[in-house]
């Protein structure tokens, strides 16, 4: 609409109150309560630090490895440049070769129109393929609120889903659970297991292949994601490892596939670069298992009903930001997770999004904004950050991820208007103008010591308000005792620096003594 | 006259890129491609990957593919395959258990009952060690190589690229394709890798050195 009247008008983010885009508390608040579970920081820390040195010892092994990210750099940036021409394309090539594309506004959209299709073919459950697009906007609870059962069929998934949990890693979502968890896990929650199964990984996951390869030989519906969708022929991929995905999208009669908008890649060439760049970065190997590729639909292989859902969910509002837009090249890889010192200790839940870690910390405020509520938990995530440019040398596609976060920032105070914290920073420099109220202050500072503000390793984690939006991301140390000026005006602070200029002026006695020898 | 979703979001788009325009770039491909490698260096690096990733290796001549495709049958005592309907049938002339030829009004689930699969490959990158399946006669439709739990794989060493982009560049890709490499696995409990969950745990490749 706004496109007729010849003013942009800026893309809206994905709605308030939909989907998993943003958590209940703000990212201290709830890496504080993480950060207590040591099995939580043993799983993660060994967990990384695997995948970490596979993927340097396979993106290393690439004499081109740069080369190719910077073909994939511009591939994406080209790509979002050239967006509607290309979506266009997709959704043509798609319906000639026999397949139904939809477009869906938001989460809720896509949710609607998903369920839909589904209540259409009269089946009452589907599986799924893991996917971080419908994990975004909820999908499962809005199935199950309807009436229809969603099975996860990657093994991750299935632990999460079963022990009603929330995905904690983009690519190993139950990464925060461990071999004792699961089996108990399996054995409360899958039907007909067998009550002696140990806590082996292999017989694990021998026990979710028997309980889900009955889904797969009846179900006649599946919902995936997409890893790319190529514009120039209309094919759809999907890069996994375990099968599940190829059985998902081989045997039930009808495909939903769930794609954000920005997944588009312009040619088919264009995976030969995609190809080397997400398995090496993503599980640190030369190329994962299975990649399932596949074009409408194929008469006489696979389903013979395809539908695919173009999702923008606050995708546009992101695009409209010519800093922010970087995010949307992420292509779900997690090399940043990995790498990230604040994830590492903090975990995925912390971030209280299906985008966890570095790329989540600025793709999450990009799609659900930042300033949707009073204190929004999601204006937090830009401070979830060291900047230490980890992720940055990591990201397969060069999102420079530490600019992006100082930029949301940046439009974080920019967009907080007037706040108290602002108020009381302007109060303080009206006191340290003047060196009279200033030491009035620092006297009340450091009486508030006596009424037991600080803990006892002298340090304050929650400041009153005004102040409190300084301490949401940062410890305080208690006031000392006595301010410095305080000290120096005392009689020990003069003993002091009497006793340091003695000592100064002995010293210079016996230099000049030595340059005269 | 009420605005469609799809009306809404590429104007959406569109009213994006005119606020945060960004200048086009070009796309600089100064990776590697086109890349070609001796037979034997093609081989050893095919070999090294396949074996990397847990799946059998059988080089053997063209003359000797029956005699090898049998042998790895038995061995992992397999007394029924399915075969794509455009599989050479000189191929299973030395295997004496039953062959079941594929076609399309075989249910899918009933492929489970099957002990394996012999398929052809349309195109390998050895640098990964990743066959490519594109559905052609001698491959087969995707469940027939995905539902059994033994797939023995034949590839053609005149059909194995160097890298990913000399693959890339010989598929056909309106074809349903699949890429293997390795049998399935899952790293999803405590990072620790298990060969085989859902897709066949067996994953053996018989490569015709002279073919």
């Amino acid at each position: 609409m706004s496109t007729f009247l010849g003013m942009p008008a800026t893309p809206p983010r994905a709605p308030y109150g939909t989907g998993n885009l943003r958590g209940e508390r703000k990212f201290p608040r709830a890496a504080h309560d993480e950060l207590l579970n040591e099995q939580l920081r043993r799983n993660l820390g060994r967990a990384t630090g695997t995948i970490r040195a596979k993927r340097i010892g396979v993106t290393g092994e690439l004499p081109d490895w740069e080369q190719l990210r910077d073909a994939g750099s511009a591939i994406k940036t080209d790509t979002m440049n050239r967006l509607p021409e290309l979506l266009e394309q997709l959704e043509a090539k798609v319906t000639e070769r026999g397949g139904t594309v939809h477009w869906a506004r938001d989460g809720v959209e896509a949710n609607a129109i998903v369920t839909r299709l589904v209540k259409a073919t009269g089946s009452s459950d589907v599986i799924k393929v893991k996917s971080m697009a419908t994990q975004e906007i909820g999908l499962n609870e809005h199935l199950e609120a309807e009436g229809i059962t969603p099975y996860e069929t990657d093994l991750a998934e299935l632990i999460v889903q079963l022990a009603d949990d929330k995905p904690s890693h983009i690519l190993v979502p139950a990464i925060h659970r461990n071999r004792d968890e699961i089996r108990q896990i399996f054995l409360d929650e899958i039907p007909g297991v067998d009550p002696d199964l140990d806590n082996v990984p292999a017989h694990l996951a021998a026990a979710a292949r028997t309980y889900l390869r009955q889904k797969f030989m009846t179900a006649r519906v599946a919902v995936s994601g997409a890893n790319f969708g190529i514009a120039e022929t209309g094919t759809l991929s999907v890069v996994e490892s375990e099968g599940n995905g190829r059985m998902c999208l081989t045997l039930p009669d009808t495909l939903i596939t769930v794609m954000g908008i920005e997944k588009v890649l312009p040619r088919y060439q264009d995976l030969e670069v995609f190809l080397q760049l997400l398995p090496r970065s993503s599980t640190g190997e030369r190329m994962n298992p299975y990649t399932s590729m596949w074009t409408g639909v194929t008469p006489g292989d696979g389903p013979q009903e395809f539908h695919l859902v173009l999702l923008d969910n606050g995708r546009t509002a992101a695009l409209a930001d010519r800093i922010g837009r970087e995010a949307l090249n992420c292509i779900r890889c997690s090399a940043c997770l990995n790498v990230c010192p604040v994830y590492e200790r903090a975990g995925g839940h912390a971030y209280g999004s299906t985008y966890p870690g570095p790329i989540g910390a600025v793709l999450t405020p990009q799609l659900a904004g930042m300033h949707a509520a009073k204190d929004d938990p999601n204006s937090s995530l830009p401070y979830a950050s060291s900047l230490c440019g980890a992720c940055f040398d990591a990201c397969p596609v060069k999102i420079d991820i530490p600019s992006l976060l100082v930029e949301l920032r940046h439009q974080h105070t920019e967009q907080a208007g007037t706040t108290a914290e602002k108020l009381a920073m302007k109060a303080a420099a009206g006191v340290m103008k003047s060196p009279r109220i200033y030491t009035a202050a620092q006297k009340a500072a450091s009486l508030s010591r006596s009424v037991g503000v600080g803990g006892r390793d002298r340090v304050i984690s929650r400041l009153p308000a005004p102040f409190d939006g300084w301490s949401d991301s940062r410890d305080t140390p208690a006031p000392p005792k006595q301010s410095f000026r305080a000290w120096l005006a005392s009689a020990e602070g003069a003993a002091t620096l009497r006793e340091a200029s003695a000592e100064g002026a002995a010293r210079r006695a016996a230099d000049d003594h030595q340059e005269e020898q | 006259m009420r605005t469609t979703a799809r009306d809404t979001v590429l104007g959406r788009i569109r009213d994006a890129l005119a606020l945060a325009p960004v200048p086009a770039a070009e796309i600089p491909r100064a990776y590697r491609t086109g890349r070609t490698l001796p037979d034997g260096e093609r081989l050893a690096l095919l070999t090294d990957r396949l074996l990397d990733y847990k799946a059998e290796v059988h080089p053997c001549t063209a003359d000797r593919t029956a005699e090898v495709i049998a042998a790895v049958l038995e061995e992992r005592g397999a007394r029924s395959v399915g075969v794509p309907p455009g599989l050479d049938e000189e191929w299973l002339t030395a295997y004496t258990g039953r062959v079941q030829r594929d076609c399309a009004d075989i249910p899918p689930p009933s492929l489970g009952d099957l002990d394996g699969v012999v398929t052809a490959s349309a195109v390998t990158c050895a640098e990964t060690g990743t066959i490519f399946l594109d559905g052609s006669p001698d491959q087969g439709r995707r469940a027939l190589s995905l539902v059994p739990d033994l797939h023995v794989c034949v590839v053609d060493l005149s059909s194995v690229e160097p890298g990913v982009p000399e693959a890339v560049a010989r598929l056909v890709p309106e074809r349903p394709t699949t890429l293997i490499s390795g049998p399935s696995a899952t790293s999803d409990i405590e990072l620790e890798r298990v060969e085989g969950v859902h897709g066949p745990r067996t994953l053996a490749v018989v490569i015709r050195t002279d073919v």
